[in-house]
């Protein structure tokens, strides 16, 4: 590091950013610029390039601009399902920013956070660095941000957006006992940069940077909100984002038996007809998680539309509820066929009970 | 005392290291609480002084080996009033950890959760939903879910909308010595494995103990559940829960209730003035079709429980006409008399291994296959059978009990 820095003073150029290799793998900087991911004016450094998602994490509608770098010559490897395997040394960074207007989501931009999984020799380490007066800052616990903007109806809406603490970053990010990326899975990059571009599953391999990648046959997660993809192809891509990450057997949610991961196939796991567990009172007294063809007797709905702790889910990453994810889910199960409804409850004495 | 410290000596590498970190009440309670439990290192204690913390989101500790102790469960409260974030008040999701002498209130979701915990202590805790019993309050007091080695003592509960003290898909596990009131249901032990729930009151609650097992999850096959010298006493409370979970299908009046369950002893218990069933023993009631779910009570038994005034005035449908036949008020066990299932997807048709032995007078309704409505009971009485368990009672790891002592 000091080398660098010395080269640099040497030349008499203004330091253009340089990754701090080193520093990543060993020390949670106390500010994000010491990492030299991005330059004064957030313009991300050599090799750290943008991707994006087909289908993203409703996150109280932030705009999210998503990096991976990884250190020169090495390479992720293709996994099927789950994240691709990134090797020691890379660092997946989201940047989250509120427009002042989502009507103009490009316009008037405020940085709130920045969000960095670095990849360490024991494992992944997610930090959370939070704009302040002359820059971004590391914060362990909660942090909450008054945020204000003009939604999509024109409304002013007022949240206290909340960066979450170090344990909640792991509740979402957890793979049995460790951390794991989520969002770049073959999946959800198989597609364009911004939509439009270039496959990145293609463009990475090209590059060098994506090993194992099979010559065809990659799953595709749908884009959740493009018309012209099937509405269960959008649905199931819409859940395992916005869930799966918690549903599944390796998540926080294991317990549940409720699993939204792009792979489940079982209707139980899958919430159809499943009788709730330790929904308590977020069950809002319907008696499945999902009851076809009946949105708003379905329990799932009916937590992702709460905005209230003990019932909403996600439970924590959102304040407001995600009225396209909401409308799109009431239509997926409003759609689905009701003649797999099972032989009515036995009616031994525990059953017949309920007051 | 000196054998507990060398236990502990032994039990925490990192002893010379660990530190005692302070947190005392005023300002900005939710950052200086959140960063100490993040800061801690394995084999330190939190302590958190005397006092009301209002907290308006979930706390988290994830760091193995710690301590968090306050100074009493009436002295140091955890006031989550106003929560607006997280599903519980206190989440647990590391080893080794004692959590103790706390008031826990209001918490908009689970009081105290621990997930994936090997040694989780809840010790001399007070959860409260301070407004008393209401569909809105949060589902569970006490919480260890997914764990192992779980250590409930000393601890209260009060006004959860689903189970005081809940210990889902978990394995060794002791619940003792503590008490619910005023919840659905008092104490639930569900989907585990290994578990002794000893000398803990139950009371006001809709029902009392319950032991079931639910299918479609991770861990199922509830078994080797012993409950002992427990006080469950007038669980009449209205049943408050949300419809559709399977605790609002408890009928209020319920002291003991076993469902889906294998090897369940139920001994030396005082059940006294529940007005339904002082011990129901039953199958899972619903259609379901995971094939890998046993539905069937079996190797159930019931000896040397002291049962008086129960049974009065049963409020489940049927209830008050099978009391009537036998003379006005049920005897102390009620069993649906399932004794096999079809295994869904055409598996065939399974008998359940052990049978529902009872010292004490009762009744099977005889419906034979799971799924026979109670229209079809063929009431009639049980034979008095004494069974006593000789299984040795279940031990947490030395160091864990040394530190909830």
């Amino acid at each position: 590091m000091r080398r660098v820095l010395t080269v640099l003073l040497l030349l008499g150029a203004a330091p253009a950013p340089h990754v701090q290799a080193d520093l990543l793998l060993t020390t949670d900087a106390p500010r994000l610029a010491d990492y030299g991911l991005f330059d004064a004016a957030g313009h991300p450094a050599p090799g750290v390039q943008p991707y994006t998602l087909n289908t993203p994490l409703f996150s109280d509608h932030a705009e999210k601009f998503r990096f991976a770098w990884l250190p020169p010559g090495t390479k992720a490897e293709y996994r099927a399902s789950g994240a691709l395997a990134f090797p020691v040394g890379t660092v997946l960074v989201k940047r989250f920013a509120f427009p002042a207007d989502l009507r103009q989501p490009a316009k008037q931009l405020r940085a709130i956070e920045t969000r960095l999984l670095i990849h360490r020799p024991a494992g992944w380490v997610a930090l959370s660095y939070v704009e302040q007066d002359g820059g971004a800052v590391l914060k362990r616990a909660s942090v909450k941000v008054p945020v204000q903007f003009i939604d999509k109806a024109g409304r002013a809406q007022a949240i206290d957006y909340a960066v979450p603490n170090q344990n909640q970053c792991k509740t979402c990010h957890q793979d049995g006992e460790a951390i794991t990326p989520i969002g770049p899975t073959a999946g959800n990059l198989n597609g364009g940069l911004f939509g439009h571009g270039e496959n990145q599953l293609m463009r990475w391999a090209a590059s060098g940077q994506l090993a194992g990648l099979p010559a065809g046959g990659w799953p595709r997660l749908a884009k959740w909100d493009d018309a012209a993809e099937p509405l269960d192809s959008r649905a199931r891509a819409y859940l395992a984002v916005n869930c799966g990450h918690c549903h599944s057997r390796g998540g926080f949610a294991s317990n549940s038996g409720l699993y939204l991961v792009p792979e489940e196939t079982t209707p139980a796991h899958l919430g159809v007809l499943k009788r709730p567990v330790a929904a308590g009172r977020g069950s809002g007294g319907h008696e499945f998680s999902i009851l076809p063809g009946q949105p708003d007797k379905s329990i799932l709905l009916h937590r992702m539309i709460a905005s209230e702790p003990g019932i909403m889910m996600p439970q924590f990453g959102r304040a407001l509820a995600h009225d396209e994810g909401v409308a799109l889910i009431r239509q997926w199960i409003a759609g689905m066929e009701i003649a797999s409804m099972p032989a009515p409850a036995a009616s031994a004495p525990a059953a017949t009970a309920a007051p | 005392m000196r054998m507990a410290l060398l236990i502990a000596l032994l039990a925490s590498s990192s002893l010379a290291q660990a530190k005692m970190i302070h947190v005392g009440p005023g300002g900005n309670a939710q950052e200086k609480l959140q960063t100490a439990l993040i800061e801690a290192q394995p084999g330190d204690t939190v302590h958190i002084a005397a006092g009301r913390y209002a907290l308006a989101d979930g706390l988290s500790l994830d760091v193995d080996g710690v301590s968090v102790k306050g100074d009493g469960p009436d002295k140091t409260i955890l006031d989550f009033t106003a929560q607006k974030v997280a599903g519980e008040g206190l989440l647990i999701t590391s080893d080794n950890v004692v959590v103790r002498d706390l008031g826990i209130e209001n918490a908009a979701g689970n009081g105290v959760k621990s997930k994936g915990s090997d040694g989780i202590a809840l010790v001399n805790l007070r959860v409260e939903w301070t407004g008393g019993p209401k569909s809105t309050n949060g589902a569970y007091g006490l919480y260890p879910v997914s764990s192992k080695n779980v250590l409930i003592d000393r601890s209260v509960v009060k006004g959860a909308s689903d189970a005081g003290i809940y210990v889902g898909q978990s394995q060794n596990i002791i619940v003792r010595n503590s008490r619910a009131e005023m919840n659905v249901a008092g104490i639930e032990i569900e989907n585990s494995y290994d578990a002794d729930v000893v000398g803990n009151t139950a009371t006001n609650n809709a029902g009392g103990i319950l032991v079931f097992d639910l299918p479609d999850l991770p861990q199922q096959g509830g078994r080797n559940v012993k409950l002992t010298n427990n006080q469950v006493i007038a669980n009449n409370h209205v049943n408050f829960a949300a419809p559709g979970n399977i605790v609002a299908g408890v009928p209020s009046g319920t002291g003991i209730m076993v469902m889906a369950n294998a090897r369940v002893m139920v001994e030396n218990n005082h059940v006294m003035g529940n007005n339904g069933s002082a011990v129901m023993v039953v199958a899972y009631t619903q259609a379901f079709t995971d094939q890998a779910y046993n539905p069937l009570p079996r190797d159930v038994s019931v000896a040397g429980n002291h049962f008086m005034d129960n049974g009065k005035a049963p409020a489940f449908k049927g209830g008050k006409e099978i009391a009537a036949a036998v003379g006005g008020t049920l005897p102390p066990v009620l069993w649906d008399g399932i004794t096999r299932y079809a295994v869904p997807g055409g598996g065939g048709e399974k008998m359940a291994e052990g049978g529902i032995n009872s010292d004490a007078p009762g009744i099977s309704l005889n419906l034979g296959l799971q799924g026979t409505p109670a229209t079809q009971a063929k009431p009639a009485p049980m034979q008095a059978n004494l069974v006593v368990s000789t299984r040795p009672a279940i031990v947490l790891p030395a160091a864990l009990e040394a530190r909830a002592k």
